[in-house]
């Protein structure tokens, strides 16, 4: 089990999921990624597709600059 | 081992756009024992919330991605795939022309169809589902051109459209007995009724109804901004923060080398700041105003007339004289005293 950092600050929706996206796909089961992102609407979207995915949230931080999106991966990402 | 083929259940991919069409084209299929899945695809141009995302003011609107609620209402997994760099040949030299602005629909849904179809080969799913319906839509959706998707994608008859499909000939998936004809549905035309009435039956009560479409290219202003990009450039290119760009601000062109964009609130101009390493950037010191970018190649006079511009758009309009902070791309900042521009020698023309 690794943990990651994603930087998908200055991304619009839907960029940041589809860069979580990508990169739990290389990513094992137990590993966990810290997604950081500007867009507010990623704290809707990233956790909707980790549901959707199987995957969990464990931790969402937002300091009013970043907002940090800790996913766990549980689920398959084929 | 012939039965256990046979009896496997059979996969399809659903293009799903977040709108209320392909949701029950999705569920009709689910309905029917299919094991489906959604596939999105991002173009830079899709409206999604990403005006709503910078600009402070719509700070309180829902940001939601529909299409991932749509996914997660049919509890089915969503691929969201960028096809950024893919789609710039479809807006560009789009084969079946443009429809009332700068919107390659029937390019656009034979291109998707086809990024599906080699979806489903890649990851051996058996066909495609849309939520096409004959007469919906003026360019792409019409009963002369929905064929032309299915042939030019590909797809053919692995395509099925399940809220029109009786008025269609019987796909691959209905020859095989892999779906049930008629269980699918026969709607057509602009109306909405027959989608509301299937949705209540299906118990869906919240839907995106999105006005004025889902596409930027379909908005007569962002299409003339994309239009006036192609021409000062002299070529018919973009870049991803070209068309971004163009979802946000005012934007002046005061001579045919150089355009102005102006944010239009603070959550515009923390959005712009991102880009003051790529662009000439202006702002007011002296008085309370925007950011403003200029993209262009620009000589003196120009920074000069751009300056009384950006302080034109400050609260130092009335003021006599306005300094201005300017910073050229990989030159030092500079500031300038300039007298705004009054409103009389800003010619409607300029604005795109």
């Amino acid at each position: 089990m690794s943990h990651h950092t994603l930087d998908a600050t200055r991304l619009l929706c839907p960029l940041p999921v589809i860069r979580t996206q990508n990169f739990v796909a290389t990513l094992n089961r137990g590993d966990t990624v810290d997604v950081i992102c500007t867009d507010p609407g990623a704290k809707n979207d990233i956790p909707a597709w980790s549901r959707i995915n199987g995957h969990e949230i464990i931790n969402t931080k937002d300091d009013g600059n970043n907002i940090v999106i800790t996913v766990k991966v549980v689920g398959s990402s084929d | 081992m012939k039965a256990a083929t046979h009896l496997k259940q059979k996969k399809a991919v659903a293009l799903i756009s977040g709108g209320l069409d392909s949701m029950l084209a999705a569920r009709t299929m689910i309905e029917q024992n299919i094991h489906v899945e959604g596939i999105n695809f991002f173009t830079g141009f899709c409206v999604e919330g990403h005006t709503h995302a910078i600009r402070k003011q719509d700070k309180d609107k829902q940001k939601r991605n529909n299409a991932l609620w749509v996914a997660e209402q049919l509890g089915i997994k969503l691929h969201i795939i960028d096809v950024i760099e893919e789609y710039k040949d479809i807006v560009i030299n789009p084969k079946h022309g443009y429809g009332a602005n700068l919107n390659p629909c029937l390019d656009c849904k034979c291109f998707m169809v086809k990024k599906a179809l080699q979806w489903t080969q890649e990851n051996n799913f058996d066909f495609i589902i849309t939520g096409e319906v004959i007469g919906q839509r003026p360019m792409s959706q019409r009963r002369d051109t929905m064929p032309v998707v299915a042939r030019e994608s590909g797809a053919n008859d692995l395509l099925v459209r399940p809220l029109c499909a009786k008025n269609l000939p019987a796909t691959l998936p209905e020859l095989n007995g892999w779906i049930d004809r008629e269980k699918m549905h026969g709607f057509t035309g602009r109306s909405r009724k027959p989608q509301f009435k299937l949705a209540a039956e299906f118990g869906i009560e919240e839907y995106a109804q999105p006005a004025g479409g889902c596409c930027f290219l379909t908005d007569k202003s962002y299409a003339n901004k994309l239009s006036d990009l192609w021409q000062a450039r002299g070529e018919r290119k973009y870049e991803f923060d070209d068309i971004m760009l163009l979802k946000i601000g005012r934007h002046l062109r005061p001579r045919p080398h150089f355009k102005i964009i102006v944010g239009r609130e603070e959550g515009e101009n923390n959005f712009m700041q991102g880009y003051r390493k790529q662009f000439t950037s202006m702002y007011t010191l002296s008085h309370s105003g925007p950011l403003v970018l200029a993209d262009g190649k620009m000589s003196e006079d120009d920074i000069y007339l751009a300056a009384r511009l950006t302080a034109r758009f400050s609260q130092g309009r009335d003021a006599q004289s306005v300094q201005v902070l300017v910073k050229q791309v990989d030159k030092e900042e500079i500031k300038l005293d300039v007298p705004p521009l009054s409103s009389e020698e800003i010619p409607q023309e300029w604005y795109v």
